[in-house]
């Protein structure tokens, strides 16, 4: 039986490891450091179109982050093979049909969802996020750094988006993930589901991440 | 690693198509899998979601025979409801009588086309359920049509009223500002979504000048279909 405090000590070398390790450095720079909403502000369209309900930014986070990690992968994979010349066409290329891949997906899963998010799936295609990490990191990088840089960023992403739609969702309808939190007589805030509630809560949210990063030292 | 601001090195033509149609011919393999294999999904939701409409429009119905409108103004009917404009649903009771017809209809709306499907009943010459199909209007203002009860209570019973020959529909249906309805085939609109709600006024009324006469003309096979 092996001594306790060595297997203290031992996970947590695993841990410490853990937390230093590249991939993971990749991993959580997206989550936090490098948030592409919230440090970053990048792609806004559909941060501030489809938050109208905690459902939707899940739907959408998770749509974004399919098509940034296959289309990372295969830039990484391809990086060799495609010459810097004609990298931007065949980036949009390979982004486009993970789009139109996912667009099949939602109509197959769910005809309510895909109504709900109408265009804007589409439009995940010019999400500067998905373009930007092919560009900048999976036509530099392994495909295992790829995969993580594509989580942590799409993760971020989800993140980000569902913060926004609970909080639209409960001022906006009463509700989250179609539940109602407030009694009845809560008159619903409309304008926190139009696009003016989607500034709103942007910059709220702005404000929180950047006051606790400054502040996170004096906590 | 090259930075983005380097020169790149010189290669040729051949390469640069070469990849490109490469990574095109990957693309459109994975594009055609997809839709070959969620195709059938699709079809499928797309006509559970009609049949649930037109159980909704036609209340009472427990079996639907499906017509096309044909250019002479006669219907048809067809075995298998391929996607098409021109279709009309009838739907019969459990005695065999008609209990109504579904006609799916579309028109613009304030953010784009808005398609819904309503019941006609041709005996009592009534409206008698409406639904949206399509729509992408304003969050919380014009996707109001599709869920504000009062909006939806006028189509419980809306009804068209039609010239002695039934030839022609003498009021068309128009939507007017919430609160002042004061005819029977006005809709009573919503406050905050009035171009939405007078998109759905438009729709109705075209489809109804159109369609109405058509199903009393052919009235009897209608009715004579259900017996059989």
């Amino acid at each position: 039986m092996s001594n306790p405090i060595s297997q203290g000590q031992n996970n947590k070398g695993f841990w410490s490891a853990l937390a230093q390790s590249q991939s993971t450095n990749e991993f959580l720079k997206g989550l936090w450091k490098e948030n592409p909403v919230f440090v970053q502000v990048l792609g806004m369209c559909p941060t501030l179109a489809v938050t109208n309900s905690a459902r939707n930014g899940l739907a959408m986070g998770l749509a974004t982050t399919f098509v940034l990690l296959m289309s990372n992968t295969l830039v990484s994979l391809l990086r060799k093979v495609i010459p810097r010349q004609v990298r931007i066409a065949s980036y949009i290329l390979i982004i486009a049909t993970f789009v139109t891949l996912v667009d099949y997906a939602i109509q197959a899963i769910s005809m309510e969802l895909s109504k709900a998010l109408g265009a804007f799936i589409s439009l995940i295609v010019v999400n500067c996020v998905i373009l930007g990490r092919a560009e900048a990191f999976a036509s530099k990088n392994t495909v295992g750094r790829s995969i993580m840089d594509a989580l942590g960023m799409g993760f971020g992403f989800v993140m980000a988006l569902l913060a926004l739609g609970s909080v639209r969702e409960l001022l906006g309808y009463g509700s989250i993930f179609g539940l109602l939190v407030f009694p009845p007589v809560y008159q619903e805030w409309v304008i926190m589901i139009l696009p003016a509630g989607g500034f709103f809560t942007l910059a709220l949210w702005l404000f929180v991440f950047n006051w606790y990063k400054t502040h996170k030292k004096a906590l | 690693m090259n930075s983005a601001t380097s020169t790149p090195p010189r290669i040729g033509s051949g390469r640069m198509i070469t990849a490109m149609t490469a990574t095109g011919a990957l693309c459109a393999l994975f594009i055609v899998l997809a839709y070959q294999g969620t195709l059938p999904r699709i079809e499928y939701l797309k006509a559970k979601a009609l049949e649930k409409a037109i159980v909704e429009v036609i209340p009472g119905m427990t079996s639907q025979k499906v017509f096309r409108l044909q250019p002479d103004g006669t219907l048809q009917e067809v075995q298998e409801a391929a996607k098409d404009a021109s279709l009309v649903y009838a739907g019969y009771d459990l005695k065999g009588n008609l209990a109504g017809v579904a006609i799916e209809a579309s028109g613009m709306g304030f953010a784009d086309v808005i398609r819904i499907i309503y019941g006609y009943n041709p005996a009592t010459e009534q409206i008698i359920g409406f639904r949206v199909l399509e729509s992408k209007e304003t969050p919380g203002l014009g996707d109001k049509i599709e869920k504000d009860p009062a909006f939806l209570e006028n189509f419980k019973t809306l009804p068209i009223v039609l010239s002695a020959d039934k030839s022609r529909v003498q009021h068309r249906i128009v939507a007017v500002k919430h609160g002042k309805k004061e005819k029977a085939w006005e809709l009573d609109g919503i406050t905050g979504a009035t171009i939405s709600s007078r998109a759905v006024g438009n729709i109705l009324g075209t489809s109804t000048e159109h369609i109405v006469p058509v199903l009393h003309k052919n009235l009897p096979l209608l009715e004579n279909l259900a017996k059989q």
